[in-house]
């Protein structure tokens, strides 16, 4: 176990460094000065010069790149142009409540999607199944932003059961807190469920067809406990892995419902420092979501002979 | 049974979109961009289909043409990322050795990014316009081609028939494009349809942001992005765009899903 931890670890190292230096290029590949691009046009000389200096670009270029990630290693992200802000303690402020919402939303979607999967593929090509697939496929079409704004309009704004705009930190008021990321959290449930309700049916169907499921029909196990012990645990780790894939898309895609929801995350964070051409900080927000990413699939891999015990990890 | 529907709404949903698209080429009952502050937040009616947006123009009109962006941005990203995909990864499948390790472990590492924030990224350097788009899309799905066809390569390359290819005297590269490469063409054929989807998707969650193609050109997802604020008075500038985009993206997937059943038979039918 020790040793596979420690083979999958290393092979994060070369994906992060990657990442590290996509992200370094990007404000290099930017048209134009980037310190002219960040204070704008009529520019303070002294000030540029000291901009320069703080970010670095008074350097050769690999001697930068080194200073950066040494300052990274320490957790220094830098700071923000526009308040001057420390750039890793406003991610991670702003990530606590994406990353609720993420959670919350892959773990409904899951809870309502494996069970849908298993029946549609125990009763296949009933009614049921193709009420179920095309179900999931209708869910699987609408795009999230949309979806959140009919929900939006429909609870939020004509049936006025909850706010429409606004967000109060859930250290401040619980309740209050809850009420404006239900809708946030009901959109990316059904988003995802579409997805997952796919893969699980398909897994079902892959395990239903054999053998060990026609023995343990075969010898008197009732239907229930045929498909809740032997059919669930094999169908569900092919859905366990694509649970990965799903999270690291919907943090990449946060942005768009937190833009519905007027929610401050880490999504939104990125767009606006991106209008803002606030530069460290889109550094920080890109490199941290692509972390985030990694550890997620990283730890998605490190538990997956937790849910197939074929797979061992000599 | 379920096979034949999906194709058949899935196919009628794309004609459609492609109809309009090239319709709106020719024709649109209004100029999409002319400004009439005397019909402001008409809601529809006989002569304004789809109502009227908040400075007078024609939403059926602006819909119309934001098929063709829509439809021109996502055909176009697909035919880079295929072809820069298919490039990259033959060369890997077939050279393999380092050049191969190298370039996959590239390819791996970009796809361990979110696609959608790898555009991004590139949106920040290219500027938001629709070439930007179409390079920082293609540029986000380039990596999942890549690693199809490699794999489809390293599999048909040690076939019989390609060895005998070999053996008659065909050049390397004459066995390649001429036997390897058609055969890697039908799994690529069933990532692209749904490659579609995810860039028509991508391309207005763009747009819906502000990054993606500026207005005045509509798009179906700054025309989203413009409805919010006029949500409660004029819904129906919130509903079409949007099912515009929920329409087509169920039109692929249902295309996808056939074609997936058609390549492997085996999910089909129990």
């Amino acid at each position: 176990m020790l040793g596979y931890l420690a083979r999958r670890l290393a092979m994060t190292i070369p994906t992060l460094l990657l990442v590290a230096i996509s992200v370094f290029a990007l404000v290099r590949l930017i048209p134009g000065d980037p310190v002219q691009v960040m204070l704008g046009d009529s520019a303070d000389p002294v000030q540029a010069m000291q901009l320069r200096a703080e970010l670095g670009l008074d350097q050769p270029i690999p001697l930068q790149f080194m200073h950066w990630i040494a300052k990274l290693a320490t957790g220094d992200f830098g700071h923000s142009i526009t308040n001057n802000l420390a750039v890793l303690p406003l991610i991670l402020d702003r990530f606590q409540i994406s990353a609720i919402i993420v959670l919350v939303a892959v773990a409904a979607a899951a809870c309502i999607a494996v069970p849908a999967g298993l029946i549609a593929a125990w009763k296949q090509n009933s009614l049921l199944d193709l009420s179920v697939v095309g179900g999931a496929t209708l869910l699987l079409s609408i795009p999230s932003f949309w979806l959140g704004l009919l929900l939006l309009l429909l609870f939020g704004l004509k049936l006025k059961w909850l706010p429409v705009v606004g967000y109060v930190p859930f250290s401040e008021n619980f309740w209050q807190a809850t009420t404006f990321i239900l809708l946030p959290i009901a959109t990316l449930t059904m988003v995802e469920i579409g997805v997952l309700t796919r893969m699980a049916r398909a897994a079902s169907i892959e395990v239903l067809r054999l053998e060990y499921v026609t023995h343990a029909r075969a010898k008197g196990v009732p239907e229930w406990l045929v498909l809740g012990r032997h059919v669930l645990p094999n169908a569900f780790a092919p859905t366990w892995t694509l649970i990965g894939l799903v999270l690291g898309h919907l943090l990449g895609g946060i942005a768009v419902i937190e833009t519905v929801f007027t929610l401050p995350g880490l999504g939104r964070l990125l767009v606006d420092s991106i209008f803002a051409r606030d530069y460290p900080v889109v550094q920080g927000c890109l490199l941290f979501t692509a972390m985030i990413y990694v550890v997620v699939n990283l730890i998605v891999d490190l538990c997956y002979p937790l849910f197939d015990p074929r797979v061992t990890v000599a | 049974m379920r096979m034949r529907a999906n194709t058949a709404i899935g196919g009628a949903l794309m004609a459609l979109l492609l109809g309009t698209a090239a319709a709106a080429v020719f024709w649109t009952p209004f100029d999409p961009l002319r400004i009439n502050l005397r019909a402001r937040l008409q809601p529809p009616s006989s002569l304004y289909w789809l109502g009227t947006d908040e400075f007078g123009r024609d939403v059926l009109s602006r819909v119309m043409v934001g098929a063709g962006t829509s439809v021109v941005i996502a055909l176009l990203t697909v035919l880079l990322a295929v072809a820069a995909g298919t490039v990259i990864g033959c060369t890997a499948g077939y050279v393999r050795g380092w050049t191969d390790r190298i370039i996959m472990a590239v390819n791996d590492a970009l796809l361990a990014f979110p696609g959608i924030l790898l555009a991004l990224a590139v949106m920040i350097v290219v500027g938001a316009n629709k070439f930007g788009l179409i390079l920082a899309l293609g540029l986000a799905y380039t990596p999942s081609v890549v690693r199809v066809v490699r794999g489809t390569v390293l599999s048909i390359r040690e076939k019989e028939y390609i060895e005998a290819s070999r053996v008659i005297g065909n050049s390397e590269i004459y066995s390649m494009i001429r036997h390897v490469l058609p055969n890697a063409m039908a799994p690529v054929a069933v990532l692209a349809t749904s490659m579609f989807g995810w860039v028509l998707l991508a391309e207005s969650a763009l747009s819906f942001l502000g990054l993606g193609v500026p207005p005045p050109a509509p798009t179906w997802g700054n025309m989203l992005a413009a409805s919010r604020p006029f949500m409660e008075t004029a819904t129906w500038l919130s509903i079409a765009p949007g099912l515009c985009i929920a329409l087509t993206l169920l039109g692929v997937n249902l295309l996808g899903d056939s074609l997936r059943d058609r390549l492997d038979p085996r999910m089909a039918h129990g």
